[in-house]
């Protein structure tokens, strides 16, 4: 055994289900910037990403967000561009949205183009129930949540 | 079992630290590998070595750097999210490295579990 601390890990071909909960309001904390990030990466790493918004965390895709009056850095384009990374799973809790009165028109359009269907646009963003979700949660590798 | 930890909050004001702690300690001493913990959001300040705890409470900066010697754990602080906190090898503890996110989605692709310990 080498005394030496490993500080890396052969992953070549590896492939999992990363699940990225988010709970959390998209201004106020810095957990949905920050787990922004983390999602951007794992889409580099070309892990297979879902994303789930629920509690607060359904706001983070709320249309019109703006951030002038408390001078923070507007991050929620970042979400519309998430296609482009090939995420085509961004799943809102049914229960959470009806608990703050938000309906599917409230939240922003996401776009990716699926290479199973001769690269078709199509919405990324889905209404999930809570059961559903649980079901889907079963199925991951990795779950981060902040 | 192969375990990686991601800790999301900083010291003292959440228990998460402590309890990943403890679940390090408890896991490596059942025989089980932490291949890495790493440190986001206010985590990172897990790293500053400029903490500085009363006398007769647990200094948990220096209890993550002795365990991590003690096993040769990974201990890891997010890039990113320590410059804007300023946690920089200034002033980073003993037994911590700074290197980028790509570090979690590894140890999340290599581990057979990750577990957040967070707010």
């Amino acid at each position: 055994m080498s005394e030496e601390i490993q500080t890396e890990y052969e992953t070549e071909g590896v492939e999992k289900k990363f699940m990225f909960l988010n709970r959390k309001a998209p201004y106020g904390t810095i957990y949905a910037l920050e787990m922004l990030e983390t999602v951007l990466i794992s889409a580099a790493f070309d892990q297979d990403v879902t994303l789930v918004f629920m509690d607060d965390g359904v706001y983070q895709l709320k249309k019109g967000c703006d951030t002038k009056a408390v001078n923070m850095k507007n991050f929620s384009a970042t979400y519309k561009a998430l296609g482009d990374y090939d995420i085509s799973r961004l799943f809102v809790e049914k229960e959470s949205m009806d608990a703050r009165g938000l309906t599917i028109d409230d939240l922003v359009e996401v776009i990716f183009e699926d290479e199973d269907d001769d690269w078709a646009e199509k919405p990324a963003v889905h209404v999930k129930s809570r059961d559903e979700i649980a079901r889907l949660m079963e199925e991951q590798d990795v779950i981060i949540s902040a | 079992m192969k375990y990686g930890i991601l800790i999301n909050e900083g010291p003292f004001t959440h228990q998460a630290s402590d309890t990943a702690y403890h679940f390090t300690k408890a896991a490596i001493e059942k025989g089980h590998r932490v291949m890495r913990v790493f440190f986001y959001h206010d985590g990172v300040y897990n790293a500053n070595a400029l903490s500085e705890p009363q006398s007769d409470d647990r200094n948990i900066v220096k209890l993550w750097g002795d365990l991590a010697k003690e096993h040769k754990i990974d201990l890891v602080v997010c890039v990113a999210a320590g410059l804007r906190r300023g946690i920089k090898d200034q002033v980073l503890a003993e037994g911590f490295r700074i290197s980028g996110l790509g570090q979690l989605t590894e140890i999340g692709m290599a581990a057979d579990r990750l577990i957040t310990f967070g707010d």
